[in-house]
């Protein structure tokens, strides 16, 4: 793999995972539990949508050929699609998405503060900005997590089941793929390994603080981020391209 | 348990450095790190604000209408608080 | 000397003073003021359902994050309004209530349904052309809470209506031949149902003459929907769409255009829960609230235990 196509490929798995988790949140627009959250979680939507954007469109000036931010979100199919299992896990209700945010707010965070000293220039910058937006979704998945922890005895025993079962996607985050290896290795990815104990740690202090007990289960999937997804992601592509796919080449 | 609404707060943004913080609507809220940040998310997803102040509205306290005229009205003849009540040469131009 | 708080009430009114929360006024103008601002939430969160069914399918990353920003905005809308109805004593919980239990209404246009990528573009030129057409006014509405609601509501606005006719226009000149029947169409669909926005005509609008007196209302149906099919029809021939209407031709005695007879048996129909899709909005609603309930009472409890904790601290300090 050419440097230019390791960039490449990385800069997709790093938009990947934003697209797919904010077309997640963008699902409660209209559905949320009360209108300011609902108003919370779009914002949330839409600073990942932004972020993946930026990714896209600088992975598409790379590829060149005509290729735009569009051509390059809309037309892969699953085994192409790099993002880890974690961000298409289903909403399913607040807390889970709740947990699954907070999981990725953490990891997203302390992955950018890495990415700001890339040593592409472009990532670097897409960095700077995500670090702020994170910042906040990190403070206001947290309050959530702990709100819902330490709130009634059903939220604390929704909360537990979220968080156990979303646990066995939260490893496969700082399992480095071949690309974020060698991304690293030429200075324009994170360090996975250094960022691993920030996340637990983090992790830990949220959910102590959330009277939420942390999974023992040693278990953790992969695959997401080489293209061996669930079967959920399937979905979320077949709602998203529709328009791109039934209409190859229009413009909207 | 399921009766009780999260309380109402008023909302008062400062638009920019040097103004002061106006009141810009109400919103309802758990609690006041909710507040503040549901008044970031609804006041100001178009850059209205650099600074946001949140109160329960249960804390404000405010005049009767009834009262109005024994409480604003005795300001009206005191025009000697006003500049223009001085008169002054016109060379003086500008005090 | 007596004073007739009634008729101080209409001076100030006719002078174009604002009522404010804790002024007197008659109970027919708090109730009738509470319906129609309640109304017009429930109509905003209503509204957030047809579009918010697209989000996930926008076409392209520029047209889903307008789109998202868009139905977003109509939730901030929904929040302002019930606010302001908040300053007339009923709870935003009682409010939704009466929605979710059908006891109160919200716009008949948000119960049809949006079933191409066009009614995206259709909704947002012409049923929320129609809504600045009904909200502009209202920005002087003789309720200072309501007003100043609706000044914040028209401000994002506008982005709402450029937003959707670009839709259209992208269909009609840049689109493939699919693309511009899908505009036609869904023209064809949204027309008649959004020049019913407007309401009753007039001599069957039998509130309308008080609250004009009010200044609850500033302009009359018949001439609102006048309005706005006047600004509308070259907008149209822009997109080269017809306009599903053939008796719609300008009438140059009048200086307005004339238009075909309104369905009213439809729209009746509609108001009465037998639009395509008023079991199907209603019950979005009403589960979105109801599986929000754990989280909203979650939250109640956790504030709760914390400012126990915090007055303990503060007693053994
Ligand atoms: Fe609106
Ligand atoms: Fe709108």
């Amino acid at each position: 793999m050419s440097d230019r196509e390791l960039l490449y490929n990385y800069t997709l798995h790093l938009a990947d995972n934003s697209m797919i988790l904010g077309q997640r949140c963008s699902e409660w627009c209209a559905h949320g539990p009360i209108l300011e959250q609902d108003i919370a979680i779009t914002n949330i939507a839409l600073d990942l949508i932004g972020e993946a954007r930026s990714l896209y469109q600088f992975a598409s000036e790379m590829r060149g050929e005509g290729h735009t931010e569009d051509s390059v979100a809309f037309l892969r199919d699953v085994l192409d699609y790099k993002n880890a299992l974690l961000v298409e896990q289903p909403n399913t209700d607040w807390a889970y998405t709740i947990a699954r945010q907070f999981f990725y707010d953490v990891y997203h965070f302390n992955l950018h503060l890495a990415l700001a000293n890339s040593s592409e220039k472009r990532i670097s910058e897409i960095a700077l900005k995500t670090i702020k937006e994170t910042t906040y979704h990190l403070k206001w998945s947290s309050e959530w997590m702990i709100r819902l922890g330490d709130g009634t005895d059903i939220s604390k025993s929704k909360m537990q089941d979220a968080v156990n079962h979303l646990w066995e996607y939260t490893g496969e985050l700082f399992q480095a793929s071949d690309i974020e290896k060698m991304a690293f290795e030429k200075g324009f990815g994170a360090d996975l390994s250094a960022i691993a104990p920030l996340w637990h740690s983090k992790v830990k202090e949220v959910l102590d603080e959330a009277t939420i007990a942390i999974p023992q289960s040693a278990y953790q999937q992969k695959g997401g981020k080489t293209g061996l997804h669930s079967e959920h992601l399937g979905y979320i592509l077949a709602d998203m391209q529709f328009l791109q796919r039934a209409y190859p080449g229009a413009e909207w | 348990m399921s009766n009780k609404e999260w309380p109402i707060w008023e909302v008062f943004i400062r638009a920019k450095q040097g103004l002061n913080h106006k009141h810009v609507g109400s919103l309802h809220a758990a609690d006041v790190q909710m507040a503040i940040e549901n008044a970031r998310d609804v006041y100001t997803r178009r850059m209205e604000g650099i600074s946001i102040w949140v109160v329960e509205s249960k804390h404000i306290h405010a005049s009767e209408p009834s009262d109005q005229e024994a409480l604003f009205e005795p300001a009206n003849d005191k025009i000697y608080r006003h500049p223009t009540f001085y008169i002054l040469p016109e060379e003086l131009n500008h005090m | 000397m007596e004073i007739n708080l009634e008729e101080v009430f209409q001076q100030k009114i006719d002078n174009e003073i604002k009522i404010e929360p804790r002024d007197w006024m008659p109970e027919k103008y708090r109730k009738t003021l509470l319906r129609q601002i309640s109304q017009h939430a429930h109509s905003e969160i209503v509204g957030m359902l047809p579009e918010g069914n697209w989000i996930t399918r926008a076409p392209n990353l520029r047209r889903k994050v307008a789109l998202i920003a868009k139905v977003q905005d109509e939730a901030g809308h929904g929040l302002y309004l019930y606010s302001a109805a908040e300053t007339l004593g009923m709870s935003r919980d009682e409010m939704l209530s009466e929605l979710h239990s059908g006891k109160a209404k919200y716009s008949s246009i948000f119960n049809y349904p949006t079933v191409t990528w066009a009614d995206m573009g259709a909704i947002g030129w012409l049923v929320d052309g129609a809504a600045i057409m009904n909200q502009v006014p209202l920005c002087r509405a003789s309720y200072g809470p309501y007003a100043r609601a609706m000044v914040r509501v028209c401000k994002e606005e506008s982005f709402h209506q450029r937003q959707g006719y670009e839709i259209m226009l992208t269909l009609c000149t840049k689109g493939n031949p699919a693309q511009k029947a899908m505009a036609q169409d869904a023209l064809n669909r949204w027309w008649w149902p959004s020049i019913m926005m407007f309401g009753p005509n007039d001599e069957h609008s039998p509130n309308s003459a008080q609250s004009m007196k009010w200044k609850i209302k500033r302009i009359s149906n018949d001439e609102l929907r006048q309005k706005f099919i006047d600004v509308t029809v070259p907008q149209a021939d822009i997109l080269g769409l017809t306009i599903p209407d053939k008796d719609l031709k300008w009438n140059e005695e009048r200086g307005h255009y004339d238009f075909g007879t309104i369905d009213w048996e439809e729209f009746n129909q509609v108001v009465a829960g037998n639009g395509p899709c008023n079991k199907q909005r209603l019950k979005a609603r009403v589960d979105a609230w109801n599986n929000g309930e754990w989280v909203r009472d979650a939250a109640t409890a956790y504030a709760e235990k914390r400012a126990k904790r915090e007055a303990g601290k503060t007693e053994a300090a």
